[in-house]
């Protein structure tokens, strides 16, 4: 087998090794811990039996190890659970709003991928000059606020201020796409913004890392013009280093997600979690936490499996 | 002090008002903390500089408070993540082996799962104290300072001078107190400055999720949470903590950037 | 008179340095320098690091690195002052009139492009040949420069071809748009001593088939000897010396040259064996963990008090690890390690603090081998108080003896590492070692890291310390100048063993072994004609094998 599949594979394997960890974690998070669920859903006023009652039917008599088994051969058959507060099919309710979260990411990834590198390029051509500068000075700003606030600043003078979008984004799928893009405009902008910043300085500290290598200035050596030594060998070297950056963004991205959308009432995943969180709904935290794990997890192996690819060392083994 | 730079300088001015304002916040501020002194969002006025919150206590007031409560549970969590995190790291980087690995693997773990989410499904379970916010921020944010302390403590432990140590027979107090960790500190220090700003950002999320600090006590993602209605209305209360945090964020990372700068430059010597 | 190629004319190159948290300085690499260099002659520029010569060669091509800037002068190249032209027409010079071989071209090549496309891709661009011809003449160059298989390397990547073979490729790449000059910047430096030779051969080789000039630049005389036509001896950005290679190596004027001349004249007369070894290395086998072949195998040497054993190796010999064995770092798999009549324990952490105190160790890097937060009288210190419990004045007095006994003097207690000079902290390095009262110092390649006037002060002073205290050395070298001037017994290494091991003078006297033949034979020596000689001997015993 040529050894870069075998390397592949590898990885693979151990992210699905990860993936399954972690579950075990979440789970382990939700059930081990200290705390008594059945008491923290009903609370301190909770008579003996209705206690009892409901841990029965959670069944937290059951050992913690049963219980995750029972669980996760669910989780593997589709079969998410039941939230507790409804009594609704978790899996159920979560489709569409998972439909949601990610055409919200996905609109916000369109957005600041193409937007980071360009700036982050830009940073290069001009480094230590003004465009420079003032890229890391908004990038500095941008860093040290909570995605929540840029969403108010941004609801303040946008929504409010200027009237150009709502500040509230709710979206059914009756909506026609521009629509749909119209409502979400505000919440696609504060994720833009909160990524960018560290996609840019990431891609910047790359392209420079490449640019720094003595085959550019062997390139340079041989007469060759800026362009032609960026497109013909810093490129194929950078490639690795900004999917790697691009990934890390995009798993910070959904993690953002879930912020921005309490904060414009967008009913994604993200919000379901947040809201049954508060309301201690352990079958729907866990499903929730999952899922963002595993995308988290998957965005990580895809940086993983690119840079492999992108390693001539690899790919032309002696 | 003679060679600081401005940028520098403006970090530490307002990181030291920003502390002190925290420290002596019950004789800084001019109303009491959950005390309704006046109407539903009041304009600035000369009694109340920032105007009042959604229900009528001073927000200036708010503020202090609030950012007392901020900065306390960040730091406290801080500590926590940085003692835990370089000292297992050290002792990892130290020990190598299977203890390393062990250790290691359990960090890549957590690190797996997003803080947030983990967060979030810890907290789905737990009473959300001040006091299990320190510890769940604390522990989570101790995996990045692991990495690294152990990364920089793996950088120094391959140095001659390290082996000359143990081929001197020295102990291992000896090697990690007065080899290893006068060389390590600067980065570290510079990466408390980083993961300070982190919890800061991380606690008032969690409050403005209202899963962090909980009412009436006030802290800056708290009073986002319970002002926001107002933005609608043109009214910029819930704007303030953000004013807030960022000039506390951008002045502790000037000061980070600085002493990264000064103690790298030490380490590298001539050239 | 013909105009001359290339006409260099009060050259001033400087640089601006960042000293931390200080305001950036202007410093001064260069100052004012003048030659000339005829169409297909070769100059030589030699000088230690910090002279200049990197940044000179690279002015041929009005290319500063880094933060470098051509400050003043004139640089005439083909009858036009380049350093007036604008960075379009220099694009058209670089890459096409003037070509560059770096020291290091396993960096210098693009990792993710083959290398046909790298060597030929300047004489496409700059429009001198078509991709097929241009193809044709690497191909061509590639054989004359003694390439395997030279129809098809060029379709292999960088990394999938030896260093040796990599800096050849680095030539053709320099040669394949027919320059009128290339710069070689220390081309051989970073290889073996067996390869250096072949590659030296091959670049004199194609110097001379193609007619191009070069600048040559390195810091070792000797080798600057073989290739040159003239030679100018640079220091600090000044020139000191100009002249043919002839004159500068048989009659240098000024003394500076000289001593580069002069370097490794010590004089050492080799001591007898004794019965009792200090150290006695006995069928020494071992391996590192997680690997499935032995780095030693089956060692046996002695080492006897108050005299030095030289192992002589190249890269990826053993030698280094060698070291690592007799100071417990690394347990043997097989075999006994014997220390002044008792058998020591194989790895570190069960020894006797008394055997840790009799052996101490010297490293290569003497700036990684002390602790940059303490200051010199902390390092040296340090041993005292630890092997001898020495407190307060009694200390200070000790370190003060030490520090005179290294030539360094008053004042240096306080001082840090990084206020030191490379030649003084491999000194300080040397007291640390002597503050033990050992009976062995092992000297891990003590000398390569240092310019040779620097390294050649160390190596007097090792021998003299030798004298006074009677300590044994263990020297680990790649260098065989260094062994000829202070070994009394030598033992070449080479893929783990040990090939050839005895006195000095028998060692290094015929009939040899054919390792040791083609290690000695490929030092380049001082004298003119040397690489034509030994080339053509080797062609002669293989025609005769």
């Amino acid at each position: 087998m040529h050894p870069i599949l075998k390397l592949i594979a590898q990885r693979l394997a151990l992210g699905l090794l990860l993936l399954l960890a972690a579950s075990v974690l979440i789970f382990a998070g939700t059930s081990i811990l200290p705390g008594d669920v059945a008491q923290s859903i009903l609370g301190q006023s909770a008579t003996p039996e209705a206690l009892a009652n409901l841990r029965r039917e959670l069944g937290l008599n059951d050992p913690a190890v049963t219980r995750y088994f029972a669980w996760l051969g669910g989780v593997l058959q589709g079969d998410l659970g039941t939230a507790l507060t409804n009594g609704r099919d978790i899996a159920e309710s979560l489709g569409g709003r998972l439909k949601n979260t990610l055409f919200l990411a996905f609109w916000a990834a369109a957005i600041s991928v193409p937007l980071a590198i360009f700036l982050g390029l830009l940073a290069v051509r001009y480094k230590d000059r003004w465009p420079d500068k003032l890229i890391s000075a908004v990038t500095l700003t941008t860093i040290s606020i909570p995605e929540f606030m840029i969403g108010y600043v941004l609801i303040y003078w946008v929504a409010i201020k200027w009237r150009m979008f709502p500040s509230v984004s709710i979206i059914n799928e009756s909506m026609t796409l521009g629509a749909k893009l119209n409502a979400i405009a505000i919440p696609v902008m504060v994720l833009t913004l909160v990524v960018l910043a560290h996609m840019m300085r990431m891609t910047r500290a790359a392209i420079l890392n490449v640019m720094q290598s003595a085959y550019i200035e062997t390139a340079e050596l041989k007469g060759l013009g800026m362009l032609k030594i960026i497109r013909k060998h810093a490129f194929p070297n950078a490639i690795a280093p900004i999917v790697n950056v691009v990934m890390l963004n995009l798993a910070y991205l959904v993690v953002g997600v879930v912020v921005v959308e309490v904060v414009f009432a967008y009913p994604g995943m993200g919000q379901y979690l947040v809201d049954h969180v508060s309301k201690r709904d352990v079958p729907v935290v866990q499903a929730c936490g999952l899922i963002f794990a595993a995308v988290y997890i998957g965005l990580n192996l895809v940086a993983d499996i690119v840079s492999i690819l992108a390693n001539p060392r690899l790919r032309h083994p002696k | 002090m003679r060679n600081i730079p401005l940028s520098a300088m403006i970090g530490l001015f307002f990181t030291g008002i920003y502390f002190i304002m925290a420290i002596f916040a019950p004789w800084i501020a001019p109303y009491g903390m959950a005390e309704v002194v006046g109407d539903v969002w009041e304009p600035s006025s000369s009694e109340f500089l920032l105007g009042t919150d959604s229900i009528g206590r001073d927000l200036l007031s708010r503020m202090i408070y609030g950012g007392q409560t901020t900065i306390f549970i960040a730091t406290a969590a801080t500590i926590l993540s940085f003692t835990l995190g370089s000292v297992m790291g050290f002792f990892a980087a130290v020990s190598g082996g299977w203890v390393d690995q062990v250790l290691s693997r359990f960090v890549d773990l957590i690190m797996s799962i997003p803080s947030l989410i983990f967060a979030l499904v810890v907290l789905s379970v737990m009473p959300t104290t001040v006091p299990i916010l320190i510890i769940l921020m604390g522990l989570l944010d101790s995996t990045r300072v692991y990495r690294l302390a152990r990364a920089v403590a793996v950088d120094i432990t391959v140095m001659d001078y390290v082996e000359a140590a143990r081929l001197r027979g020295e102990k291992i107090g000896w090697i990690i107190f007065r080899e290893t960790l006068p060389n390590a500190l600067s980065p570290l220090v510079a990466e408390m400055g980083l993961r300070f700003i982190f919890a800061v950002l991380f606690v008032s999320t969690l409050s403005f999720l209202g899963l962090g600090v909980q009412p009436p006590q006030a802290d800056w993602g708290g009073i986002v949470k319970e002002n926001k209605e107002g933005i609608n209305y043109g009214i910029q209360a819930a704007l303030y903590p953000a004013y807030a945090i960022a000039t506390l964020c951008i002045s502790i990372n000037l000061v980070a950037d600085w002493i990264l700068n000064r103690t790298t430059s030490l380490k590298g010597g001539r050239g | 008179m013909t105009e001359p190629l290339l006409k260099v004319r009060g050259l001033k190159i400087g640089a601006t340095a960042y000293p931390p948290g200080e305001k950036p300085v202007a410093i001064k690499i260069v100052h004012g320098v003048d030659f000339d260099l005829e169409a297909g002659k070769v100059l030589g520029l030699i000088g230690e690091s910090g002279a200049g010569k990197s940044t000179i060669g690279l002015a041929a091509m009005a290319y500063g690195r880094g933060g470098v800037e051509i400050t003043g002068g004139e640089v005439w190249v083909n009858g036009r002052d380049i350093l007036k032209e604008n960075l379009r027409s220099l694009r058209r010079l670089r890459g096409a009139e003037v070509t560059y071989v770096s020291q290091s071209a396993a960096a210098s090549f693009n990792p993710a492009k083959k290398i046909m496309e790298q060597v030929t891709e300047a004489a496409i661009f700059q429009g001198k040949f078509t991709k097929a011809e241009a193809e044709a003449r690497a191909v061509e160059l590639f054989s004359k420069l003694g390439l395997p298989d030279p129809e098809n390397i060029g379709n292999r990547y960088p990394h999938q071809v030896s260093g040796g073979q990599l800096q050849r490729c680095m030539t053709a790449l320099a040669l394949c748009p027919e320059p009128d000059l290339v710069v070689f910047d220390e081309p051989t430096t970073a290889l073996d001593v067996t390869t250096q030779i072949d590659v030296l051969a091959a670049i004199k080789e194609a110097i001379a088939a193609t007619g191009v000039a070069a600048l040559y630049i390195t810091h070792d005389l000797a080798v600057v000897a073989q290739v040159s036509d003239h030679i100018m001896v640079l220091q600090q950005g000044d020139m000191v010396e100009y002249g043919t290679v002839d004159q500068i190596i048989n009659a240098p004027k000024e003394d500076y040259t000289k001593a580069l001349v002069s370097v490794r004249s010590i004089k050492h007369e080799e001591k007898t064996p004794t019965d009792n070894p200090v150290l006695r290395v006995e069928n020494v086998t071992a391996r590192y963990k997680g690997t499935n072949f032995d780095v030693l195998k089956n060692i046996n040497v002695d080492i006897h008090p108050g005299q030095t054993l030289a192992v002589v190796g190249e890269s990826g010999s053993g030698k280094s690890t060698l070291a690592r064995v007799i100071t417990g770092l690394l347990p043997p798999r097989e075999g006994q390690i014997t220390f002044d009549g008792r058998v020591l324990s194989p790895d570190l952490p069960t020894r006797p603090i008394e055997d840790l105190r009799e052996m101490q160790m010297i490293y290569q890097m003497a700036d990684t081998a002390m602790n940059p937060r303490q200051t010199v009288g902390t390092i040296i210190g340090r041993p005292l108080e630890f092997y001898f419990g020495l407190k307060g004045k009694a200390k200070q007095k000790r370190i003060q003896e030490l520090l005179d006994e290294i030539e360094l003097g008053d004042g240096f207690q306080d001082r840090y590492p990084a206020e030191l000079s490379g030649g003084q902290k491999q000194r300080v390095c040397i007291a640390r070692a002597l503050a033990a009262k050992p009976k062995l110092i092992i000297c891990d390649e003590v000398t390569s890291a240092l310019d040779p006037l620097v390294a050649d002060g160390i190596l007097k002073l090792l021998l003299n310390l030798q004298k006074i205290e009677g300590v044994a050395y263990l020297f680990i070298t790649h260098d065989l100048a260094t062994v000829r001037a202070i070994a009394d017994s030598i033992a070449v290494m080479y893929q783990g063993e040990v090939v050839r091991y005895g006195p000095k003078s028998q060692v290094l006297s015929p009939p040899f072994d054919d390792y040791t033949d083609l290690l000695l034979s490929s030092v380049p020596e001082m004298k003119i004609g040397w690489l034509e000689e030994t080339i053509e001997h080797r062609r002669m015993e293989s025609a005769g094998n």
